[in-house]
């Protein structure tokens, strides 16, 4: 048996209900064994001990009254540092947000404290969730459990790292262009970004408003689908949730069975993509087959065009939301500056890094006086047909099987200094936020350097049921997401 | 659309208002000139009518009614804030 | 070269919500600072949008009572500006898609006297939209302190075409345009409160030049006043520049109420680049057929066509018919007491001289007030039908403001009655004839004056309290049968 902070879900929920261990024992073990690791992972922005353990007393207490809330109940599950837990931190690993603390909670923190979750910890990420490495975090950038010397993908590193490493038990991330999926590849997790609009922002650090999702990073498919269904759901506080009804999509896992026509993207299969995963995926896609599933070659023509429509989307959306980071109300406030206009330039200065203020600039000029047409409009419809892709394939295919990240994690450094190099890296993830669709991440197997491959199996709109028993189906047959970094 | 020479960075680090250090100028310059010219492929797609996705979601009239609901207090509200003085939060004078 | 000026308002009106435009804290004026935000407010981190129903059918309301065409489709847009009293540092707006277009608003200009109504005409309206207010500066010296309360207050915003000719006819813009706000519930336009606010773009061309010329916009008026007297100096600054041959620079101008002048705000960067994008936090807005329906029956008659219907069916003219239409609660009231009396020119007067100056006294509100309509229809009844005389219906009305009672009641109590027992009065006239031989004398002799000398004795004798009219006619009626 795994050590208790590497189980999952399922596996604790049960053990807490049959009393072999109790919330407070569980988090301890948590708690020691980031206290063990973190030094050298650097997963954690902080945390808080004393109020994890308070909470697990609550927690054992409610479960011997007999009110156990679900398997929830008693898990610390990690935070990315964006996502609102009133009294906590809230730095979105920034020094703009180093000193401010949230009066309020997220949506997503109120439902999973509903569930009885003990939020755990504030985890790392690239700054203002913009990266792919983590190297942009403010803080530190957080070191690969499966090899320190690399990284651990981005922009959720932290969260990543802390379930690849024991740190959580389960962690909430937030992908944009593939933040919660590509760390997920690069650390051998399960992650998931749902549809855009099943889950409630309202807490969430925007970056960018029609792309941004919060979703869970977990150690199995079972786990990612309890969580989901805890903090999914319609939320009157944000305006683009959707009215749906929320199946249990725990128990859905067992009611679906395929087989299923998966589609494999041929423009995701070209050039960039290492070898070592093209062979892993490909080894997936033979095993679905094997399972009696029909594997359709489809088209996503407009696949090249991804990148520099998310680019332009993203940058002039975050270049809107991060204006009000200013120093005013909060926040990092420059004292080198005089009078307001130089203050606001001083403070972002500052307060910003370098891939922040490139955005920034990149979003402000796109929407700028006499750009607007021609960028945005244009990457607008450009979507539109990207989307289009998508849903004219899904008239085939009930999913879709890609790549996660073209290659396996890469060394600290290697892409930092070249920001296009970085941004072409998202290339498989990017698509499936323009489009708005669901897609997860599973553990396929390892490179030769013993460095986790990612499977992504994207999904139609609002079908995570279908999605994740599909993930299940290869899950069944294989343990590598049973496996653990050494430490 | 535009060459991607077009970048005025000061133009647009004074929109952001960020103020860039000359070498922050010149190396997010080059870089973004990098991106731009990348982006620039968006003009070969055949966008004739096609609509913008304004929202993935055809769903409209979303909102609430007007009952008030309790706020922050002004001790929650002014926690964060750098400089306050008879609760209210102090800024330099405003010049343009 | 004679010159005219073309003048276009921007009005910002307050919507009197309970809560704010796109969350729900409550809206409030005077509250102490910083007690009426939260997260949206703020612009937290996380923080995100919701529209406020009630905001966006009050605005529809105003736009169809103001006869615009209200938008099937519409959309939120944010406008990207740096502000200390703006938290996100985008106002959330409607730029191209706006909820109403067109529509105008009825002014009238002053007669030529008191009582001699102005001539009127229809200014008409580009659109009107709905965005949210900012925050509170006050400035002390070298520094700026930020309340935050007035933050995200629904805001309408009104533009009207370039059709207003004079600081005058501006006057009455704002004037007609308040009546129709408050008529329709929409805002209180209290401008002292900041409910209604006023910007106002000027330029000058020569007589019948179809261009317009360069419009200046003029900031800070903050009364009525101001935006006459501001419109008016800027016109004739403008005037003076042209005239000593220089050029009229678009600018803005900050406008001093105490010193009359305007000064140039230092030239910000050209326009500003607002760099709008559509909202992606918000849903557009489909208004159909039958919510517009809806709303459209809730508009109450419009001030103007009050005025002019009363004018037709009550033929009462046109200084009553100004003041009762200026309040709608008082021309509500009036029209509940004129129907039930059916003497509008009678209860017209009772409400516009002695129920107002009564309220005016006390300083109570007209829906606090003891007199109801019934009161005044019940008065006006007993003088038409001479059971009381006027002086006495000025005792009773005082009597009625103070306690609520019918006047019949306080008639009878204070025994004001007019006395109607004929052959009583027909005793008083004779003894009174009896009593005065000689205005008798000059009476017979043909000096109809001398049936006066009659009045007084008999007036002693009734205590006051007997109709003139009935006098004199029993006293001539006597006297031609002696």
């Amino acid at each position: 048996m795994a050590e208790r902070f590497f189980q999952t879900v399922g596996e604790l929920s049960g053990a807490l209900d049959r009393r072999e261990l109790s919330a407070a024992e569980l988090t301890a073990a948590v708690i020691a064994r980031t206290q063990a690791v973190d030094g050298r992972v650097h997963a954690f922005n902080s945390f808080d001990a004393e109020n994890a353990l308070s909470l697990a007393r609550a927690s054992d207490a409610r479960r011997a009254a007999g009110a156990a809330r679900g398997p929830l109940d008693g898990i610390p599950i990690g935070f990315k540092d964006v996502i609102a837990v009133a009294g906590q931190p809230l730095t979105a690993s920034s020094k703009m947000l180093a000193n401010f603390v949230s009066p309020y909670d997220a949506t997503v923190t109120r439902k999973l404290q509903d569930a009885g979750a003990i939020p755990w910890g504030r985890l790392n990420l690239d700054e203002f969730a913009m990266g792919s490495s983590t190297e942009n975090s403010a803080t530190q950038p957080t070191c690969n459990p499966w090899d320190l010397t690399r990284v651990p993908g981005g922009s959720s590193g932290g969260s990543a790292a802390a379930v690849a490493a024991g740190e959580a038990i389960v962690a909430l991330g937030s992908d944009t262009g593939g933040s919660i999926r590509q760390p997920a590849a690069l650390c051998n997790l399960v992650g998931l970004k749902p549809t855009y609009g099943l889950v409630s922002r309202y807490g969430l650090i925007a970056f960018a408003s029609s792309l941004d999702q919060i979703g869970p990073f977990a150690r199995s498919v079972e786990d990612a689908a309890i969580t989901l269904g805890a903090i999914a759901g319609h939320d009157p506080l944000d305006s683009t949730s959707v009215k749906i009804e929320i199946p249990d999509y725990r128990a859905e896992l067992t009611q679906r069975r395929g087989p299923w026509r998966l589609g494999i993207a041929k423009e995701y299969f070209g050039e960039g993509l290492d070898q070592e995963v093209a062979a892993a995926v490909q080894l997936a896609i033979d095993h679905y087959r094997q399972l009696g599933c029909e594997i359709r070659e489809i088209s996503l023509p407009h696949t090249k065009y991804a990148v520099g429509v998310y680019y332009i989307i993203a940058t002039a959306e975050c270049s809107s939301n991060l204006a009000r980071y200013d120093g005013i109300r909060y926040g990092h406030r420059s004292t080198a500056a005089s009078g307001s206009i130089d203050l606001y330039g001083q403070t972002r200065a500052e307060g910003f890094g370098a891939e922040v203020k490139r955005r920034i600039i990149l979003g402000t000029y796109v929407l700028s006086s006499g750009y607007y047409d021609a960028f945005y409009l244009r990457a607008q419809k450009v979507r539109t047909l990207l989307r289009q892709d998508f849903l004219n394939a899904y008239r085939e295919v009930d999913a879709i099987l890609t790549p996660t990240s073209p290659t396996v994690a890469f060394a600290r450094g290697e892409k930092a200094a070249n920001p296009l190099a970085m941004y072409l890296s998202d290339v498989y993830t990017i698509g499936v936020n323009l489009a708005g669709l669901p897609g997860v991440s599973i553990p396929c197997g390892f490179s030769r350097d013993g460095l986790p491959i990612g499977l992504q199996i994207i999904g139609q709109p609002f079908q995570e049921a279908e999605l994740l028993a599909i993930a299940q189906a290869y899950e069944r047959g294989h343990d590598w997401h049973t496996r653990h970094p050494e430490l | 659309m535009s060459a991607p020479t077009d970048l005025n960075i000061d133009h647009v680090a004074r929109l952001a208002r960020i103020a860039l250090t000359p070498e922050e100028k010149t190396r997010f310059s080059a870089q973004l000139t990098d991106v731009l010219a990348y982006i620039e492929q968006l003009k070969e797609v055949d966008v004739r009518g096609v609509e913008p996705t304004a929202h993935a979601l055809p769903v409209y009239n979303v909102w609430a009614e007007d009952e008030p609901r309790p706020g922050l207090s002004v001790e929650l509200a002014l926690q964060n804030a750098p400089v306050q003085r008879d609760q209210m939060i102090v800024v330099p004078p405003v010049v343009e | 070269m004679n010159y005219e000026a073309v003048i276009g308002l921007e009005v910002h009106v307050q919507v009197k919500t309970r809560s704010k435009m796109f969350t729900r804290v409550a809206t409030g004026y005077g509250a102490p600072p910083n007690t009426l935000t939260d997260p949206v407010v703020l612009a937290l981190p996380g923080a995100l949008p919701v529209l406020n129903h009630a905001a966006i059918e009050l605005t529809i309301k105003a736009g169809l009572m103001l006869g615009g065409t209200i938008a099937p489709v519409c959309k939120w847009d944010r406008k990207n500006y740096f502000y200390p009293d703006s938290p996100k540092n985008y106002q959330i707006s409607q730029y191209d898609q706006p909820l109403c277009v067109g529509g105008w608003v009825e002014i009238e200009l002053p007669g030529s006297a008191r009582n001699v109504m102005g001539e009127h005409k229809q200014i008409p309206l580009t659109r009107i939209h709905l965005e949210e207010d900012v925050g509170k500066l006050n400035h002390f010296g070298h520094e700026s302190l930020v309340d935050f309360n007035r933050a995200g207050t629904p805001l309408m915003e009104i533009v009207s075409e370039p059709a207003l000719r004079s600081a005058e006819e501006a006057f009455a813009y704002l004037t007609a345009l308040k009546a129709v706000m408050i008529y329709g519930g929409i805002s209180d336009c209290d401008m002292e409160k900041g409910q209604l606010r006023c910007d106002a773009n000027v330029s000058i061309r020569p007589v019948g030049d179809p261009v317009l010329g360069t419009k200046v916009e003029l900031k800070n008026l903050n009364s009525i006043s101001f935006v006459r007297d501001g419109i008016a100096q800027e016109i004739r600054r403008q005037q003076a520049v042209v005239a000593a041959g220089g050029v009229i620079v678009q600018e803005t101008r900050d406008y001093d109420g105490q010193t009359g002048e305007s000064q140039s705000l230092r030239s910000k960067e050209q326009a500003h680049d607002y760099r709008y994008f559509p909202d992606p936090d918000l849903m557009p807005v489909h208004v159909d057929a039958a919510m517009r329906a809806r709303i459209a029956v809730t508009c109450p008659e419009l001030p103007f066509a009050k005025q002019r219907r009363f004018q037709a069916e009550y033929q009462i003219p046109y200084t009553l018919t100004s003041v009762l239409v200026a309040d709608h609660e008082l021309s509500d009231y009036f029209e509940a007491a004129a129907r039930l009396s059916g003497k509008p020119q009678a209860v017209g007067n009772w409400i516009v001289n002695d129920l107002l100056r009564e309220l005016g006294h006390g300083k109570v509100a007209l829906a606090a007030a003891k007199i109801r309509p019934a009161h005044i229809a019940a008065l006006v009844g007993l003088i038409e039908s001479g059971a009381i005389l006027n002086q006495a219906a000025k005792e009773v009305f005082a009597a009625m403001a103070q306690t609520g009672e019918m006047p019949d009641a306080i008639v009878a109590r204070a025994g004001l009655k007019v006395e109607t027992n004929v052959d009583q009065l027909e005793q008083w006239c004779r003894e009174a004839i009896a009593g005065d031989t000689r205005a008798l004398a000059d009476f017979k002799g043909g000096k109809d004056s001398a049936i006066n000398a009659f009045k007084g004795p008999v007036m002693k004798a009734a205590k006051g309290k007997a109709s003139p009219a009935l006098v004199d006619a029993t006293l001539r009626r006597l006297l031609a049968a002696s």
